[in-house]
């Protein structure tokens, strides 16, 4: 697979483009390149070169919106193939994400569950509105890692503690990891919820994320 | 004349009109099961929980608002007047966190930091209004609206803007308003406060939203409508087009509300803002969002209502030249553009945080709003001959009797938060900050608390010790000292 063809599946991203992004990984399919390559040496490179540009200023909420909409239409296509191959990305840990009760707002939790998943982590969106109890009882039943709350009123980041609360009164708040963002939320506010991060944009979610699974993985072993 | 700003013509304001009449038939509007029956019932078609609201009908009871209505306060007299061009402003509302008046860093707000505030605000004539600033976090949070509503009421006789936080809530807050007027009825006649209500962007009508709107317009206790349309998130991204969208969610609010009781007063108002596409954040500070608030704000008085809008707050994180230029920009654009109540002083950092230094210096620059929109008057018979006329060309006018009769009139004097050059007392020069910090421990220590008449004032601590004994509240936080015999 020439070189030039993984440079076009990251610019497809970088652009947002997903008839671009599908044609390129049906293409792919097509000339039998493993899946897996295709996701990992062209469309995550995308992603990731769209994060590190919107850190620093150089692209925009509505960029990144495309560029997760692009991804998403490669990976309905790479999605089944892997699954045909028995085999699927190495999982780098599992995030149940949601708006907090009485929040209907989601523009923020999509992004970072988009960024989520283009690295590597499995990602359950609960949607808008959800009661902590709803939160804890997903955590329970896919044993998840994180789980990331956000909220975009200062009246409903409130209900973020709701949620640290809810897992606790389940038992699992050992075994989660609670990440809060949003708006109004600052880093000050998920320590004083006892939240065990806050991420203040998408790509800094990622990155908070792996740091949490490698602190779990070091608790663990 | 009075200066006045304008950002929109009228054939821009007839077609914002025109497309927000079309947004709430198709695609129409989501409300809550709670309305629907009111909606059907006046012929409005309610499919799988969205109202399509016919444009006839939405202009038959939008000429049933009251053009006009007053806020009184604790003595009966109408302090706020929601109508023209008539100019409030009131502290922002429902803040989480406060900057500590010592460290300058943001924590939880507490129930004595939100004394503090009203203090404050009850002794600068800037506020018409006071509002329940903040959320207190000692107290539990079911019980939080109506308890930060007591301590307003407890500390201060002016009017409130405040706010329920669910729906089962509201009528504990308006109980509470009735014991402190005398009753329901005297609330409905001579309402004391207003309560904000918000649509969640786009075009939605929550249950607690549409709840409080049709409790709020059987009561007869003024309802605010706050739209929040964030230009490029939840709203369309040209200002314009989430003016179209304030619209539909004012007029559809309204709908519901008139349904419920028509002529009950209510308000055309907003906290609109743009997204920013950098960070997700809505600033409030940002040049756009007072656009958007001066033009949604001008489309109601379009239709004649009485008219409200977020500006005054800066969304730096601490009391600084960005978030005091923020302030003091949109307070003199909302003070040009003659919104009825203008809240937002005291806000900063996103509206995320609460000062009461800031507070002061808004009340400033709001100071200076007011000065500015009662423009430049022709005083005497003539307007410099005569002064002339006595002093020749000598030009000695500070003997004039004029200049001492007219100087008051033509000249606002800050506070010593403001540097004109006054030496201060210790000989020091304390930066704005300083300044602020001792003007509000000046105030405070000169505020005198005027207390309700004993049997109000027993009625309510008897209120407020039933209503908090199930969420495990111990003693009354913020009420430092109420006579021994009220709280028996």
């Amino acid at each position: 697979m020439p070189d030039d063809h993984f440079s076009a599946m990251r610019q497809s991203i970088i652009d947002g483009a997903p008839d671009t992004a599908s044609s390129l990984a049906r293409e792919a399919v097509a000339s039998s390149i493993p899946p897996i390559d295709a996701i990992n040496k062209g469309f995550v490179p995308g992603m990731h070169d769209v994060g590190e540009q919107f850190a620093h200023g150089q692209m925009f909420l509505p960029d990144m919106m495309a560029s997760a909409e692009a991804m998403r239409a490669a990976m309905a296509v790479l999605d089944p193939e892997l699954k045909k191959l028995g085999t699927e990305r190495p999982r780098a840990g599992i995030v149940v994400l949601g708006t907090t009760k009485g929040d209907i707002h989601e523009i923020g939790k999509i992004l970072v569950g988009t960024m989520l998943t283009a690295h590597g982590f499995q990602v359950h969106d609960l949607g808008v509105d959800v009661a902590g109890e709803k939160f804890a009882a997903k955590a329970r039943e896919l044993k998840a890692d994180i789980v990331g709350v956000s909220a975009l009123l200062t009246t409903t980041m409130r209900n973020q503690k709701g949620v640290v609360e809810a897992l606790e009164k389940e038992g699992l708040r050992s075994q989660v990891r609670v990440v809060v963002g949003g708006a109004p939320v600052t880093r000050r506010w998920a320590e004083e919820i006892g939240a065990d991060g806050y991420a203040k944009d998408a790509m800094s979610a990622v990155t908070l994320a792996h740091e949490l699974m490698q602190q779990k993985l070091q608790i663990v072993s | 004349m009075r200066p006045k700003l304008e950002l929109l013509d009228k054939p821009l304001i007839e077609r914002i009109l025109d497309e927000a009449f079309q947004l709430i038939e198709d695609p129409g509007v989501r409300v809550a099961p709670y309305v629907e029956d009111l909606l059907r019932s006046a012929g409005i078609t309610v499919k799988e929980g969205v109202a399509h609201i016919p444009e006839v009908l939405a202009r038959r009871l939008l000429d049933l608002v009251p053009r006009g209505f007053c806020l009184y306060d604790r003595l009966g007299k109408p302090a706020v007047h929601y109508t023209g061009d008539t100019v409030h402003f009131d502290p922002g509302s429902s803040c989480l966190n406060i900057l500590d008046p010592e460290t300058q860093r943001p924590r939880p707000a507490m129930s004595t930091d939100l004394v503090r505030l009203v203090q404050v605000a009850e002794m600068l004539p800037q506020f018409a209004a006071q509002s329940t600033a903040m959320v207190c976090n000692d107290i539990p949070p079911e019980i939080g609206d109506w308890y930060r509503l007591l301590l307003v009421l407890w500390y201060s006789e002016k009017p409130v803007v405040t706010g329920a936080f669910s729906a089962s809530s509201l009528n504990t807050l308006i109980d509470l308003l009735a014991i402190e007027s005398g009753g329901r009825e005297t609330l409905r006649r001579n309402p004391r406060a207003i309560f904000d209500v918000c649509p969640s962007p786009p075009l939605n009508w929550s249950e607690f939203a549409s709840k409080n709107l049709v409790d709020l317009a059987r009561a007869g206790v003024p309802a605010e409508i706050v739209s929040m349309p964030l230009a490029g998130a939840t709203a369309p991204v040209t200002l314009v087009g989430s003016v179209v969208q304030h619209a539909a969610e004012c007029i559809s609010g309204i709908t519901i509300h008139q349904l419920a009781q028509p002529g009950s007063p209510i308000v055309w108002g907003g906290a609109p803002a743009i997204f920013d596409m950098r960070t997700g954040k809505t600033p409030m500070g940002a040049i756009e969002t007072a656009m958007l608030d001066l033009a949604c704000s001008q489309v109601g008085k379009y239709l004649g209502l009485p008219t409200h809008a977020y500006l005054v707050a800066g969304d730096g994180g601490v009391v600084d030249a960005q978030v005091e230029m923020e302030s003091g920009m949109s307070a003199v654009l909302g003070a040009l553009a003659g919104i009825n109540m203008i809240s937002g002083a005291g806000m900063l950092d996103f509206l995320a945080c609460h000062s009461i230094e800031k507070l002061v210096i808004d009340a400033e620059a709001i100071a200076s709003a007011q000065r500015l929109i009662e423009g430049i008057q022709p005083r005497g018979v003539s307007l410099a001959v005569d002064m002339f006329a006595q002093t020749g060309l000598q030009g000695d006018f500070l003997k004039l009797k004029e200049t001492r009769t007219l100087f008051r009139k033509e000249q606002h004097f800050p506070s010593g938060v403001i540097d004109r050059g006054l030496p201060s007392p210790d000989g020091t020069t304390p930066d704005i900050l300083q300044r602020a910090r001792h003007r509000v421990d000046e105030l405070v220590a000169t505020y005198e608390r005027h207390p309700l008449p004993d049997e109000v004032e027993r009625e309510l601590i008897t209120f407020t010790q039933r209503e908090a004994k199930s969420s495990g509240l111990e003693g009354l936080p913020g009420i430092l000292c109420p006579e021994p015999n009220l709280t028996k």
